[in-house]
């Protein structure tokens, strides 16, 4: 009854499926390849796509970063991070050039991401069609159709009624000339980093049960009209209080009086630029 | 350099995890694996049935690590199924090779065999027994030798009962269909793509959530569906299951097979009257047979899996019971709790986003608002 777990929490079978199932997902940009998702010991809907994709991929010269929603240390990429030490004893960073296998939820790092990364994202909903049409059944044959003008019309009702398109995080992309894909809500901030990745980026949704991926190198580009162009949220007059960069994802807070004040997003890249601020104090003094 | 708004995440988490431990422990009592085992028969059959893993020790253990939190203990054992090697297939399981506990025909009185009641709560007054409070282990032992005695004489299990339903289909009344011996889909293995074959319908439905699977069969009954059922038959005892021997060279013959054990399960099989246009026009009606099966004794959810079944066989957009997709993408504890939980998860990039677009719409629309 009392059975260790193997390498990795999977067994090998269960591995190279998924291995299978990835490799078909870099073959055709952007397009949903299910697979048999497994249970995880984390809840479902808290990342056991990305979880299953990392586990599957992981080898024990690997540096692994998990983030969610920007912070290494939140709730659940600390969970995370446990559950993949536990079975593997890989060595595990904060800092985003160290790591070569990065999970994240809802962000893509500030600093740029290299060739010999790869980063996986967890995805809630993968389907980009999935508010216009509720079934499963007619959103698989509207891709392969290649039928997007659903996509299209919902960007225009958007103008129509606010005047702009009102997409939050998870504003539709196409990807290689072909494939409308949900980018896993990341901020239309992080939108443009998709394009021409040098990093392999793989998405994958644990309860619906589906990888896809961006290639490195591959065309990206966010939906939008020429007269309505994509507008990423706009922090150009923000600064962050604790590092005083500019030009990142700002998480905007409150202090006591009630007044607003801005810290980066992405925490490592905070901290990064504020040791690197302090060692310029430190040579002026 | 102090960084409070991301960093200490850590100490805290373990402190929470400490924190469970200790809801766990506090009234300084250990509950024994085997006095789950032994009294929560109701919960461990419920458990293993969601979970799609049948063993009581190990749901034992899920149960006494998740202080009974029946959706925790699933989510554990789903999750401990994952890592676990395929290693044999069994023989096809006939549940007319059941050892009977129980048995129960609604749509007959008289059934060859005979209805059988078992131990069931059906014929119990639900009012509060509070002797249990007071109730000592050498009384139990003397009750238990007593009733084991009485039972004993010239009793003997009851195998191989005649299918209730088997006396409608000699008689013509139900449907015919040609044999399928086709392999079932596993669900497990590969996700389920749609239309669905009634393979991954039935298994779906199977490890679905007791109370959503419950839920929806009743709101089939209750208007939300054309269907009107009757419990043909529900059984309830132990099957037993065979291997083909691994060590054969050739094709295994069922003589050598390999019993490797018995689970309980119950088993339903709804009679649904259907009108069906025979040739030349004629409407006549036929029955349909909706079908339910769990691990455990669990008769609720395997009769509203019969509804639900025979829902799923006649799609139909009317009503969502007979929308597959609506059905078997929702009833699953493992997904629903899951996803619903999440929310609790950190949305503040998300939520940023969100509000940027508030406060853009708030500010008035775009420039080119007017050329429009």
């Amino acid at each position: 009854m009392k059975i260790a777990y193997n390498y990795a929490f999977f067994d090998e079978g269960s591995k190279r499926e998924i291995r299978r199932a990835t490799l078909k997902a870099i073959a055709i940009p952007g397009y949903q390849v299910p697979f048999a998702s497994r249970e995880m010991p984390i809840a479902r809907g808290w990342g056991t796509g990305g979880l299953q994709l990392t586990l599957s991929l992981i080898g024990k010269s690997d540096v692994l970063k998990v983030i969610d929603q920007g912070s290494d240390e939140s709730v659940n990429a600390v969970s995370i991070k446990r559950l993949i030490q536990a079975t593997t004893d890989v060595a595990i960073t904060d800092e985003t050039k160290e790591a070569t296998l990065l999970q994240s939820r809802h962000r893509i790092p500030e600093v740029p991401l290299q060739e010999n990364q790869i980063l996986v994202l967890q995805v809630p909903i993968p389907e980009p069609l999935r508010w216009i049409e509720a079934s499963e059944y007619a959103t698989k044959r509207l891709h392969a159709d290649r039928e997007y003008s659903g996509a299209w019309l919902m960007l225009f009702e958007q103008i129509m009624k606010h005047g702009h398109i009102s997409t939050g995080a998870d504003h539709p992309v196409e990807i290689n000339d072909r494939y409308v894909m949900a980018p896993s809500p990341i901020p239309r901030f992080d939108n443009p980093k998709l394009h021409m990745s040098k990093a392999l980026i793989l998405l994958g949704a644990g309860r619906e049960k589906k990888i896809y991926a961006v290639p490195p190198y591959t065309k990206v580009v966010s939906l939008a009209f020429e007269d309505y162009p994509f507008e990423p949220e706009d922090f150009s007059d923000k600064v962050c209080r604790l590092c005083g960069s500019k030009g990142v994802y700002m998480d905007e807070l409150v202090d006591e009086a009630g007044i607003a004040y801005y810290q980066c997003n992405d925490a490592s890249y905070c901290l990064q630029a504020l040791n690197q601020s302090d060692k310029q104090t430190e040579v002026m003094g | 350099m102090a960084y409070v708004a991301v960093k200490g995440g850590e100490a805290a988490i373990q402190e929470s995890i400490e924190g469970l431990r200790y809801e766990r422990l506090k009234k300084k009592e250990i509950l024994e694996i085997n006095s789950i085992q032994a009294g929560l028969r109701g919960l461990i059959d419920q458990i293993m049935s969601e979970s799609s893993l049948y063993s009581e020790e190990l749901a034992s253990i899920a149960i006494k690590q998740t202080e009974g939190n029946a959706e925790e203990a699933v989510l554990l054992l789903r999750a401990y199924r994952s890592t676990l090697p395929r290693k044999h297939y069994s023989r096809l399981v006939k549940t007319e090779d059941m050892q009977v506990e129980r048995r129960i025909s609604a749509g007959f009185k008289d059934i060859p065999g005979g209805q059988l009641l078992g131990s069931a709560y059906d014929y119990t007054h639900r009012l509060m027994d509070f002797s249990l409070v007071e109730e000592t282990k050498a009384e139990a032992m003397k009750w238990l030798e007593a009733y084991e005695n009485r039972i004993n004489e010239g009793s003997s299990p009851i195998e191989a009962l005649p299918k209730v339903v088997d006396y409608l289909r000699k008689e013509g009344l139900l449907r015919e269909y040609p044999e399928d011996s086709r392999e079932p889909k596993d669900i497990t293995t590969k996700s389920m793509a749609f239309p669905t074959e009634r393979s991954e319908r039935l298994q779906a439905l199977t490890r679905g959530m007791s109370s959503a699977v419950t839920a929806l069969g009743y709101a089939a009954i209750r208007g939300y569906s054309q269907l009107h059922p009757t419990v043909g038959e529900l059984r309830i005892g132990s099957l037993p299951l065979y291997i083909p021997n691994p060590l054969s060279l050739q094709e295994a013959s069922a003589e050598e097979d390999f019993y490797i054990g018995e689970i309980k399960a119950t088993e339903v099989e709804s009679l649904i009257p259907i009108v069906k246009e025979s040739q030349g026009g004629k409407k006549e009606i036929i029955f349909e047979i909706g079908y339910g099966i769990c691990f455990g004794q669990n008769e609720t959810k395997a009769i509203a899996m019969s509804i639900l079944d025979q829902c799923l066989e006649r799609p139909s957009k009317e009503f969502p019971t007979h929308d597959e997709e609506f059905v078997l993408l929702h009833i699953d504890g493992v997904e629903a709790s899951g996803f619903i939980s999440h929310l609790k998860l950190p949305h503040y990039v998300t939520f940023q986003s969100e509000l940027d677009r508030v406060r853009r719409s708030r500010r008035g629309g775009n420039e080119n608002e007017d050329s429009l």
